[in-house]
């Protein structure tokens, strides 16, 4: 039985660029990575990765790439500083050289003294951290990051976010990296492709797929019932096409823009005698972004 | 020339992890060690009814080849495991020669089945065997390609299973059978009292010939048909096994 994981991915990534590959569980983002990463073989299309056609020079596109696949990528009872050296020979950089870039790597990546050590005695962070080196240990132009900070704690996972953008930010890497988590890729990545159901259903900047959700959400907490109703009025006029939701003492509704909005919203409202007890503006988030692209929540699935 | 240096990386790297757990070597050696030292002993005053002067010189044959068969068959196991860590997968994003991953790692087996079975015959002298210096060291000959006909076929049968659970299975299966059929323990012979029936269906087992082989060739029968016979069905199970093992691992999708 053949699954289609993935069905008609189309994928532009410039040099330097950082792109997060956003989506549920199950929607085929491992199963691209896998094909971008020569792994697996697709069915049909084409790719040119670091600049060679994935199906007829595979052996190049390897050379250029670096890969970090979320199980790992180190014998458990091996040393660290063995598994990369090993790694590095089999991009055919000599044991010197290969030793020299792999104690660099363990420097940046506050791997400092694990040289010797077996990955099963390090913390998730550290293995995740060698792994990442291992990816790295022959400088490719492009590193394919599957789910980095999966399983890490948060503390872990913000280390990490530096290391990635310091791949960029210092050796000029171009990273692609797959995630589930909307503040991942909110927080690294210059643009975002979010896939569902093996489909691509939206590429752009995280700012510009959050204002594709028809703007901030503007919530006012009225101190009396008998207000609402001008609040609600007030409010609607901020926007075209959108009506205010009432519930019990809120109002709400989506503004483009709402901070410039504000300061205008909250002088009518005090010119007209309706006391607020309090007001939220939320920005969208990714996942309100995945809702109106899908229907369906991110985390629902996560 | 690329595979050859990839094959040393990799086999260099496997011979380290499996040094630094000698345990499994020792755990591999123990169930031959075991037979040689408790079945042994019931053998011996079987010899003439076998038809052999000297029941180590005959049974050691029997479990040199047990020891290349069941290690090497069972190599596929380490292989899963190291799938599940994402070494596999790691090596497979490297530019290096995908042949050179399987042979890296069936040489690995093949030194610790040569050091395994010169132990074992060392052993074997020690329980008494005697025969022909030369005779063995051919034997050890036909015991690697054995050895490397199994673990060839047994990786890239773990590469396409990628399960502890559906390997289990099939390599018993292949296993028991070749145990008992082939007169690894005991000949299966009309001479011996064996039934015709289990003859006929003993004879269509390629690793019977192997075992009379080894045997004549420990007691100096180094070029006789038994022998060549042995040889040639070796020779075209590691020529099998070597090809099932380097097509799976040159698949793209594998």
């Amino acid at each position: 039985m053949a699954v289609k994981a993935v069905d008609g991915v189309d994928i532009d990534v410039a040099e330097g660029e950082i792109v997060g590959f956003l989506g549920p569980n199950g929607a085929g983002k491992t199963t691209t990575l896998r094909m971008l990463t020569t792994l697996l073989k697709p069915t049909s299309g084409t790719a040119t990765v670091a600049g060679f056609d994935l199906a007829k020079e595979p052996v190049k596109v390897r050379k250029a790439i670096g890969y970090v696949s979320q199980s790992g990528s180190t014998a458990g009872i091996a040393r660290a500083g063995e598994e990369i050296v090993d790694h590095a020979l089999l991009y055919g950089i000599s044991a010197a050289q290969a030793e020299k870039r792999g104690k660099e790597l363990f420097d940046q990546l506050e791997l400092e003294g694990m040289w010797a050590r077996q990955p099963k005695t390090m913390s998730g962070g550290q293995r995740r951290r060698l792994d990442i080196a291992m990816g790295l240990v022959h400088d490719p132009k492009l590193v394919f990051l599957d789910e980095p900070s999966t399983g890490l704690d948060p503390q872990a996972r913000a280390n990490l976010w530096t290391h990635i953008s310091d791949l960029r930010g210092k050796l000029g890497t171009t990273v692609f990296l797959t995630t589930h988590y909307l503040d991942e890729a909110d927080a690294l990545c210059d643009r975002i492709l979010v896939i569902d159901h093996g489909v691509i259903v939206a590429a752009d900047t995280p700012d510009a797929l959050k204002r594709q959700v028809a703007g901030d959400l503007v919530e006012l907490v009225l101190a009396s019932e008998s207000e609402v109703a001008a609040a609600a009025s007030h409010l609607g006029k901020l926007s075209s096409n959108a009506t205010p939701d009432v519930d019990g003492l809120v109002v709400s509704m989506r503004v483009q823009n709402a901070g410039a909005e504000l300061p205008g919203l909250l002088r009518t409202l005090d010119k007209n005698g309706v006391k607020l007890e309090a007001i939220e503006v939320r920005r969208p988030t990714l996942d309100d972004v995945f809702l109106t692209m899908t229907g369906r929540s991110l985390r629902e699935d996560a | 020339m690329t595979f050859f240096y990839d094959t040393w990386v990799i086999y260099r790297r496997q011979l380290r992890l499996a040094l630094r757990n000698p345990a499994w070597v020792i755990i591999g050696l123990a169930q031959p060690v075991l037979y040689l030292a408790l079945f042994g002993p019931l053998l011996k005053p079987l010899a003439a009814q076998i038809g052999t002067a000297n029941a180590y010189t005959f049974f050691v044959p029997g479990l040199l080849i047990q020891l290349g068969l069941f290690g090497a068959l069972f190599a596929g196991f380490g292989l899963v495991s190291e799938w599940r860590e994402g070494v596999i997968e790691a090596e497979r994003v490297t530019p290096a020669n995908r042949a050179a991953l399987l042979f890296g790692r069936v040489l690995r087996d093949l030194s610790l089945l040569l050091v395994q079975g010169i132990v074992l015959i060392a052993l074997g002298f020690a329980f008494g065997m005697r025969g022909s210096l030369l005779g063995m060291l051919l034997g050890l000959v036909l015991i690697l390609l054995l050895g490397g006909a199994c673990s060839a076929a047994s990786y890239a049968l773990a590469l396409t299973l990628k399960s502890e659970d559906a390997l289990a299975p099939i390599l018993n299966s292949i296993a028991l059978p070749v145990l008992l059929l082939a007169g690894i323990l005991l000949p299966i012979s009309i001479a011996t009292g064996a039934p015709q029936w289990l003859v006929t269906v003993s004879d269509f087992m390629p690793i019977k010939y192997l075992v009379n082989a080894l045997r004549e060739l420990f007691v100096g029968h180094v070029f006789s048909i038994t022998t060549m016979w042995g040889a040639l069905w070796v020779l075209l199970l590691f020529a099998l096994g070597i090809f099932y093992g380097t097509r799976t691992f040159r698949k793209d999708n594998a």
